[in-house]
């Protein structure tokens, strides 16, 4: 009783990736093949079309461990599936935009999961991610939700651009609040206390957005259940964060050179410095 | 066994028994290795002293320029020893740097060799955040660099390989593994304590290695090469495997491979290594 009514709980909060796609393009999306938990619609932003992935909760997944919106296996492969069939077909003109509307609990923890090779199902929808960037496509990463650990490394973390709306749902950090606390051995309000005096270690989208890593912070958006003018809103930053993409090299570089990153993001930047100093001998 | 056999075997230098720093120097060719970002340049972890934690002055992570059979190449040696192999902002940043400052040789018709030598837990969770971020970049190199040469990495052991580092080990092109490696997304430790100890017993070694120890890898094909713990053999591994030049097609962008593979398997039914390599075995990977 108590497990189910929690996991209804988990699943209502973790609704957010279907509730943005829907929003964003006026469709459920389409399941993608392979895979009850990845959604794809293609919609107008802006002026031109572009593909919205989001991975979705499903109580009934056929692998156990991820029915919270966790990415595991056919997540991974699937993602990595359509963003390949967004790259295939741009081989002529304009590189269509690739939206990944991110709400990832985690990446799924499981006997299974392991030894079917889930570091290999991650790591193909990052490549793919990247080669569509490395193509020439905007990859827009919109944080919705959780942005959690591996699994924001498999959808999301390879994008040109991360967005993020402004709401206390949204969280980026390299472990769910619970498990990091178990494997620091600290409590979470431990652990909630070390986030505000060390932004790396914060959960909040506030301390993250310290780190330069982020385009934009979307402010002034009720995201658990948005107007048509909210949408619009969201709508215009991925319009201008494609055309900023597009403007730009198609490396992770921006990342080091906001305001925010040549402060908090110091260290990054020396040491690439130094090692370019150091790289031919001399 | 013969006479031959035996001196070989007594003169075996052990490679998992060596240090970041010599493990790289294993494996250039003679006289080659010059480091770069060494301990004396002092680029220190910031976050771990405000934590009370003492930083290594090299922050675990040797990087060496320096031949492999005459041509210019880079190694990343992650020292297993230090925080568990973690990666931390400045870890990161060294083999992400290392990385593309490679690829940017690449591109002006000036190949370097890349090898990562991967011994590590992942993120380290003292800098969380910004680790995190320095493996989506190391990611997205190793990704561009593909594309000009192939990146060759090596699991020997006993850290291991996990978290988002696994991802690193899945993209290279080539992954060269010892029997005692170790190469998961999750480890053992943390299944067992998000999913419950009848998901997983981190405590039985034996079957944690045979679900996710390099002889299964290599067996299933999740990994390429499986070699004895001997820094001779694992240094001309690593040589033939830039021989060997780019694969058919990375094993991260065999997408119709894995697909129907995973949709052959029911997760209703029962499945352990042995079973795995009944269904994966035999198939070369490349």
């Amino acid at each position: 009783m108590n497990a189910q009514t929690s996991m209804n709980a988990q699943t209502s909060a973790s609704g957010r990736g279907a509730l943005w796609l829907q929003a964003l393009t006026g469709q459920t999306g389409m399941l993608a093949e392979g895979a009850t938990t990845v959604r794809v619609a293609t919609a107008l932003l802006g002026l031109e079309p572009a593909t919205f992935i989001a991975v979705v909760p499903d109580p009934h997944n056929r692998f156990p461990r991820a029915r919270q919106g966790e990415v595991g296996l056919d997540e991974g492969w699937s993602i990595a599936d359509q963003v390949r069939r967004v790259i295939a077909e741009g081989d002529s003109g304009l590189r269509r935009p690739i939206v990944c509307v991110v709400d990832v609990t985690s990446q799924a923890y499981g006997r299974r999961e392991e030894l079917l090779g889930i570091h290999l199902a991650c790591a193909a929808a990052a490549d793919a991610y990247a080669s569509a960037r490395l193509a020439g496509h905007p990859v827009i990463a919109l944080l919705v939700g959780k942005a959690m650990s591996g699994a924001f490394l498999a959808h999301g973390y390879q994008a040109n651009r991360i967005l993020a709306l402004d709401s206390p749902e949204v969280m980026v950090h390299a472990m769910g609040k619970q498990a990091a606390a178990r494997v620091t051995r600290r409590t979470v309000s431990e652990l909630e206390q070390l986030g505000t005096r060390f932004a790396p270690m914060a959960y909040d989208i506030h301390a993250y957005a310290t780190l330069g890593l982020l385009h934009q912070l979307i402010q002034g958006v009720n995201s658990d259940a948005p107007d048509s003018a909210d949408v619009q809103r969201v709508r215009e930053f991925l319009v201008s964060a494609v055309a900023d993409a597009r403007a730009g090299p198609r490396d992770l570089g921006v990342r080091l050179s906001s305001p925010a990153a040549q402060r908090l993001r110091a260290a990054s930047i020396e040491v690439r410095r130094r090692l370019r100093e150091q790289w031919d001998a001399g | 066994m013969t006479a031959a056999d035996g001196r070989r075997l007594l003169s075996r230098q052990s490679f998992i028994e060596l240090r970041a720093r010599e493990r790289a120097r294993a494996l250039l060719d003679d006289g080659s290795f010059r480091e770069l970002l060494g301990p004396f340049e002092r680029l220190k972890s910031p976050w771990l002293p405000l934590q009370d934690i003492v930083a290594q002055a090299d922050d675990g992570v040797v990087l060496a320029r320096g031949t492999l059979d005459g041509r210019p190449a880079v190694v990343a040696a992650i020292e297993g020893a230090y925080q568990g192999g973690s990666m931390g902002e400045v870890s990161g940043a060294k083999i992400a740097g290392a990385l593309e400052l490679a690829l940017r040789d690449c591109e002006q018709g000036r190949p370097v060799l890349p090898v990562l030598l991967l011994e590590t837990g992942g993120v380290r969770l003292q800098e969380a955040n910004l680790g995190l971020a320095a493996i989506a970049e190391i990611h997205s190199a190793i990704v561009a660099l593909r594309r000009h040469v192939p990146v060759v990495g090596v699991v020997a052991g006993m850290v291991g390989c996990f978290g988002g580092m696994s991802l690193a080990a899945a993209l290279c092109s080539w992954l060269i593994v010892t029997r005692q490696a170790r190469l998961g997304m999750n480890g053992p430790e943390v299944i067992e304590q998000e999913a419950g100890i009848g998901e997983m017993d981190a405590s039985d070694r034996a079957q944690v290695w045979k679900l996710i120890g390099g002889e299964q890898r290599q067996a299933v094909g999740l990994a390429d090469e499986l070699l004895e713990d001997d820094a001779d053999a694992i240094a001309a591994a690593v040589r033939a495997a830039f021989s060997r030049g780019l694969p058919a097609q990375e094993r991260s962008a065999q997408v119709q491979r894995y697909r129907s593979r995973l949709a052959a398997i029911d997760p209703q039914q029962p499945l352990d290594g042995a079973g795995l390599r009944e269904r994966w075995g035999s198939v070369s990977t490349q």
